[in-house]
């Protein structure tokens, strides 16, 4: 049985964030990843990141990865366990881990879960079909590991993700057919936008998707159009030529751990389903189990790095770490606020209110 | 504006304009009896679709064919059997030299140790 001040569970940007915030107090940390390297999703994330300057705004998020863990790997005090998936958190604080082959142990007086977020699924005819994939995929295979998914791709969400992942596909050479949105406007920003829409690539809003046609994979797609109250328009069905079907619908926080753990869990469609409540530390319900980055709830990366930080100030000064916790928390608490002010962080809001102990 | 050349009858990125991809050292394994050629310590799955399969496994009760779905080990529907053992995830185990590997039917069938660089009895 090992044991450690605080584990840390996801080496994405928030748990590295939360790492390098509380070993910076004192605290001795050990941080741990499932994958292979550390990143979490950032290493596929080939754009240039918006947000807050103080969050490496205006840089790649595969270098803002390198740059995390630079500093992360800097720190004696964090151990690092990639290859590492966690199995079980028990009434008793154990915390059981899959590392590598073998089964180990851990015991640490504060947890920090950020454990990020998984893809949220749409229902149509056929959307089992090889070929239909989450949009985060797509990143994975092509940017990731130089494979791209196939030929040409119906894209379907026009947030951020859907419009940036499809001018990722057209960078490495695929072609996009369209991008369907089902509200009457697309979600995402209009820089994005405007980059696909300059190459040819229509935005067709009030659109769905009805079925997925093939037998062994994805051959088409059928779309249609949406009226006012989001319900499919007769007559109105189109056939696409594609072998992709990309879904950018959303994301739900991976909150198994918090569940086991025993924390009040809600649901709240703004954070993207069951969340966490916690208070203004990103404590959970659960004293000594704190959230952060989308596991606590679906937002930017740039939100997720300040959470991590706020929760790893917070665990570190709860153990008695205070170098400058108190003072650094303050900073951050306000430069969250600025992130999730005005109209873009309005959702967000909304969700955290009915999330607060 | 810069596009990325393929080489048409692979789906690997050669060139591209923001991403390097490092040469790694090339592997021989077997999918369904058949040679297949893959860089060691890739996904399986990268190397599955680089040679072009991208139906994995079928499902237990409809038979359905399944494909990768989130890439990163979330979600179940790349399970496969590797070296003889049922429901590994292609999409995050890594390929080595002289890997076994086969669609999975169903819950798939433990066969034990499998390599193809040994004589099978």
């Amino acid at each position: 049985m090992q044991s450690t001040e605080i584990a840390i569970i996801g080496g994405g940007p928030a748990g590295m964030c939360a790492a390098q915030a509380a070993a910076e107090q004192g605290a001795r940390v050990t941080l741990i990843d499932r994958g292979k390297q550390l990143g979490g999703q950032l290493v596929k994330q080939t754009h240039r990141f918006f947000g807050s300057e103080y969050e490496y705004a205006g840089i790649r998020g595969i270098h803002i990865a390198n740059i995390l863990e630079d500093a992360v790997r800097k720190l004696d005090n964090i151990e690092i366990k990639i290859d590492s998936t966690v199995l079980a958190i028990y009434g008793d604080g154990v915390i059981t881990i899959e590392e590598g082959e073998n089964y180990k142990k851990l015991t640490s007086k504060k947890t920090i879960i950020s454990t990020g977020a998984s893809e949220k699924m749409l229902v149509f005819t056929n959307n089992d079909l090889p070929g239909v994939y989450g949009a985060g995929a797509v990143q994975t295979l092509m940017n990731e590991h130089g494979v791209i998914p196939g030929e040409n791709v119906l894209m379907i969400g026009a947030g951020n993700i859907g419009l940036i992942v499809s001018y990722q596909l057209i960078q490495a050479g695929v072609k996009v057919a369209a991008v369907i949105e089902a509200a009457p406007q697309f979600g995402g920003y209009h820089v994005h936008a405007a980059k696909i829409k300059r190459i040819g690539v229509p935005i067709l809003t009030s659109h769905t998707i009805k079925e997925a046609i093939g037998k062994e994979f994805v051959e088409g797609a059928v779309i249609c159009r949406l009226d006012a109250n989001w319900k499919q328009i007769a007559g109105t069905e189109k056939k696409l030529d594609v072998d992709v079907i990309c879904l950018a619908v959303g994301l739900s926080p991976l909150v198994e751990l918090l569940w086991h753990a025993g924390c009040q869990m809600k649901y709240v469609p703004q954070p993207g389903g069951y969340v966490a409540l916690r208070d203004r530390d990103l404590q959970t319900t659960v004293p000594g189990i704190y959230i952060a980055g989308d596991a606590s709830g679906v937002e930017e990366a740039s939100s997720a790095m300040i959470e991590g930080k706020i929760a790893g100030l917070s665990a570190a000064e709860a153990l008695g770490y205070n170098k400058n916790a108190s003072h650094m928390k303050a900073k951050y608490m306000e430069e969250i606020n600025i992130l999730r002010a005005g109209n873009v962080g309005k959702k967000v809001r909304e969700g955290l209110k009915m999330l607060a102990v | 504006m810069d596009f990325v050349l393929f080489d048409g009858k692979s789906l690997r990125i050669i060139e591209h304009p923001i991403i390097q991809f490092p040469i790694k050292r090339e592997v021989t394994f077997t999918f369904e009896g058949k040679k297949l050629k893959g860089y060691e310590g890739e996904p399986i799955v990268a190397a599955l679709y680089a040679n072009g399969i991208k139906v994995l496994r079928y499902s237990p009760k409809d038979h359905r064919p399944r494909g990768l779905f989130c890439a990163v080990g979330n979600c179940s529907s790349c399970l496969m059997e590797v070296n003889g053992e049922p429901n590994v995830r292609v999409c995050v185990e890594e390929l080595k030299e002289c890997m076994v590997i086969k669609r999975q039917v169903g819950k798939g069938t433990f066969r034990g140790g499998e390599s193809s660089c040994k004589v099978q009895k």
